[in-house]
């Protein structure tokens, strides 16, 4: 079976942590167990102060195996405000890929 | 699967729970009794399946082991924390005989009816408050009454309606529409759209249309996601917003790069404006905001010179000194440049089908109660007297006059207050230690909420406990499309919704009899107006936009005679254009035009205060995971912005001897509070920024500790009594003087 994954397109993630929150409410984790989290990542340069947001999955993402069996998509990617999160094989990711700005592909499991 | 045996409830979120402004649609998951999830509609055109980390909490909200879940009577001295469960009847028949007695003795107006900006509580509480005869409704301590309503006032008189940035959400296809194209130019005004829905925007819409190719110009003292995306980014010195608009009017004018033929057809006054807005050259308004001249001169070009483009807006222009005149300037940029109720630029935005929840402005409140009654309510009306603005524009209390009169009994004293969805002392209030003086005196308080917070610990008599979104009936027409909220599961504990609760103390309390017996009776009498009703709109999935050619759907109304009501074409306004000169302003002994007016408290107005305190604090920033004071105790969400957080620059920093993530005081000459320092590059060097509404629900909640709101509430740095000529802004939340403090062995 082909490996999964998501694509996030970064350059659009807002930070706004929709998809940590459903992915706790999605696998009820309690105490700082989460599958997804987001970073502020400030860099300056001459011109300009920028901020970004890279989300991460962790160890504890098991990409909502029991959403996607049910042909959803998983919990983060559904809610994601900026819709810059991507499901699915990550053959067909990487071909997404090419055409987006600046993104990342994380293949958990 | 575990989860087959679920049902699926289609509903529209509107607090409580997620406690905010939007309507998303959302799927309320329903297992034994029992909501298990909340997720987004992927059909409600609002949300379009997203829904923000608040709308994603809702079930630890609903099950959280602090929600009170029945009535109770206070049996220590106000702020012991001693309660007592009662029945509702004993509840509902104390407050009856209080509040009968205080109304004998003293006069309807003598009772306060409170609200915050949670749920959806307009229309119970006024409906409640109508049916008792006071006049009073307010939101307490709200300075200037900045939240929303000055802008609401300033469009009010410019343009006789509101308008809004258009991300397409008034066309049921939104982005697919073929009528719609994406603004070329957003300015995002003084707002962080990320952070939630304000006044029922999405923020996330913004995305929606950069990946549709509108470019961004940013007004803001922070460095932000959005401004690192801007084309232009305009740093400006907090509080100096009016400046800028003016300035922008300025070039635009000057440059002649203004609609021209809109503005003949369409508009009164231009000569005047062109005048007014020499006082104000890119030179002389850089000097005063900070802003470098070629940035506001760019900003301008761009703006005027790529149509359609939009002005996306926020509160800190309500706080400005003169609030309700920095909107006008604002809405001048967006009207003089021909943006206004056209395709991607700013759309005339009204209720959905014309359906009221309730009677916010003047013109509603007649049409549903009387001529007679408002003329009445007004004579008594706080504020209304002193504020022609205030009047004559919505039917709220001006909340510095509030204060005023609670201290000094003068016209007439205040003896009670309902105070419901309000956390006045840690959250609303401005100068809240003054407010919490205030109404410890006052005889009879009932407080009704989900949770106990800093405000019903140390003032409630009697506490209601309310329901969330998920367990009660309602419906929502702000702005579009017209919705219901559908109870997906019987209230937790004894709780009851607040149209349940209000419609009960109406029977009660009214002075003629209340036409309803259920809230679904008012609900669909309400929904009358919009041909429709509950079951119908439940039916469809719990939402309906207008018909094709209802004068709620856009666009250019004001050329096809929907926006007056002689049916004529152009703009409800005296002189039936939009107007540059304002008759409204002028009617109501304004000035017709708008000015700059610097904040009372700056380095420029106050250079000695500025000495000893060296930094400009600006408050609010709005956090993702909460709506305002809200939030604190749900895990999910308090994990992900743990402490009050003040924003610092490095260099600052170092001056202060401060590192990232210590906490710090930061204080000026009306209090001090403890807050952790964030160092970062995004603040700028000379201004503080600290986040609004903080107090700790897992510690102590008696007095005097009432859950840390003394330590942590940057409000109690803030202070009433600073409001504009109309009585709507001149806060000092958004701008004020303070210096940061290193807090040494526990010691400053």
């Amino acid at each position: 079976m082909a490996r999964s994954g998501l694509l996030i397109e970064y350059e659009y993630c807002t930070g706004c942590h929709a998809c940590e929150v459903a992915c706790k409410q999605e696998h009820n984790f309690s105490g700082g167990m989460v599958g997804i989290r987001v970073e502020e990542v400030v860099t300056e340069s001459p011109a300009k102060v920028h901020v970004d947001y890279i989300p991460f999955t962790t160890r504890f993402c098991d990409l909502c195996a029991e959403r996607t069996t049910k042909g959803e998509v998983p919990a983060c990617v559904k809610h994601c405000q900026a819709t810059c999160m991507m499901y699915g094989p990550v053959t067909e990711l990487v071909k997404a890929m090419a055409e987006r700005p600046r993104s990342a592909i994380f293949a958990p499991r | 699967m575990k989860k087959t045996d679920e049902k699926v409830v289609l509903s529209t979120l509107w607090s409580a729970g997620c406690g905010s402004h939007g309507g998303c649609g959302c799927q309320i998951y329903v297992k034994d009794g029992r909501v298990t999830r909340v997720e987004g509609d992927p059909n409600h055109p609002f949300n379009q399946g997203r829904l923000c980390p608040k709308g994603l909490a809702i079930p630890q909200y609903m099950y959280h082991p602090d929600r009170v879940l029945y009535p109770l009577k206070r049996v220590g001295k106000r702020g012991e924390g001693k309660w007592q469960r009662i029945s509702w009847d004993e509840a509902y028949d104390t407050i009856e005989k209080k509040l009968k007695d205080i109304r004998a003795k003293y006069g309807a107006e003598s009772v306060i009816f409170c609200q915050g900006t949670g749920r959806d509580i307009g229309g119970p509480i006024t409906f409640l408050m109508y049916a008792y005869g006071s006049p009073n409704w307010v939101q307490v301590g709200l300075a200037g009454h900045a939240c929303y309503t000055p802008r609401l006032g300033a469009m009010f008189a410019t343009q006789g309606h509101y308008s809004v940035l258009d991300a397409s959400q008034f066309l049921e296809k939104r982005y697919d529409s073929p009528e719609w194209t994406p603004p070329k130019y957003i300015i995002i005004w003084a707002q962080n759209p990320i952070a939630g829905c304000h006044d029922g925007f999405f923020g996330h819409w913004i995305i929606d249309c950069m990946r549709r190719g509108s470019k961004l110009i940013v007004i803001d003292p922070r460095h932000t996601w959005f401004s690192s995306r801007a084309e232009v980014h305009l740093q400006n010195r907090p509080g100096t917003d009016g400046a800028i608009a003016l300035g922008m009017l300025n070039v635009i004018i000057n440059e002649a790069i203004y609609d021209k033929e809109f503005v003949r057809d369409w508009t009164y006054g231009f000569e005047e404006l062109k005048k007014r807005v020499q006082e104000y050259p890119p030179e002389k308004v850089a000097e005063i905001s900070w802003v470098p001249k070629e940035k506001l001169i760019q900003a301008a070009r761009l703006f005027a010179t790529n149509k359609p483009s939009a002005i996306q807006w926020g509160e800190p222009v309500d706080a400005m000194p003169a609030g309700s005149v920095v909107a006008q300037a604002i809405n001048h940029l967006w009207a003089i440049t021909g943006n206004v109720d056209n395709p991607g630029g700013n759309v005339i935005a009204r209720n959905s089908h014309g359906v009221t929840t309730y009677p916010f402005s003047s013109a509603e409140l007649t049409k549903l109660y009387g001529e007679e009654l408002v003329k009445k309510l007004n004579e008594k009306r706080i504020g209304a007297n002193k504020y022609p603005m205030i009047k004559n524009f919505r039917g709220w209390v001006q909340p510095d006059v509030l204060i005023e009169q609670m201290e000094t009994g003068k016209p007439y004293p205040v003896r009670a207050a309902w105070i419901q969805t309000s956390n006045i002392i840690g959250g609303q209030a401005a100068d809240p230690r003054r407010h919490y003086k205030a109404m410890k005196k006052l005889d009879f308080i009932v407080c009704v909420d989900l949770f106990q917070n800093p405000t019903s610990m140390a003032l409630a008599d009697i506490f209601l406990p309310a329901v969330s979104i998920c367990e009660k009936e309602s419906f929502r027409t702000w702005w579009q499309p017209l919705g219901v909220s559908v109870k997906a599961i019987e209230p937790i504990g004894e709780c009851q919704s607040d149209w349940e609760i209000n419609l009960e103390m109406a029977k009660r309390l009214a002075t003629t009899p209340v036409k309803y017996q259920t809230v679904r009776e008012l609900i669909d009498d309400r929904l009358k107006d919009g041909g429709t009703n509950f079951e119908k709109l439940k039916a469809k999935g719990g939402w309906e936009f207008p018909p094709e050619g209802h004068p709620t759907r856009p666009y250019y109304r004001y050329k096809r005679g929907l926006l007056r009501a002689d049916g004529k074409p152009g703009f409800e306004t005296p002189t039936g254009k939009l107007e540059f000169s304002s008759k409204r302003y002028e009617e109501w002994g304004l000035d017709p035009l708008p000015y700059y007016e610097e904040p009372k408290e700056s380095p420029v107005s106050t250079p000695e205060l500025y000495k000893e305190y060296p930094l400009i604090l600006t408050t609010g920033r709005r956090s993702p995971v909460f709506f305002h004071s809200e939030h604190r105790m749900i895990p999910w969400l308090r994990e992900l912005d743990p402490d009050p957080i003040v924003e610092i620059h490095p260099q600052t920093a170092k001056d202060l001897d401060i590192v990232d993530g210590e906490w710090v005081y930061i204080e000026n000459k009306r209090g001090r509070v403890k807050f952790k320092a964030k160092v970062t590059p995004t603040a700028h060097p000379r201004v503080v920024s600290a986040a609004h509404g903080w107090w700790l629900p897992e510690t102590e909640g008696k007095e005097p500790n009432l859950f840390g709101t003394w330590q942590h509430n940057i409000n109690n740095l803030t202070s009433m009594g600073n409001q504009g000529k109309s009585g709507f802004g001149g806060t000092n939340y958004r701008s004020s003087l303070c210096r940061i403090t290193k807090i040494r062995d526990g010691k400053e």
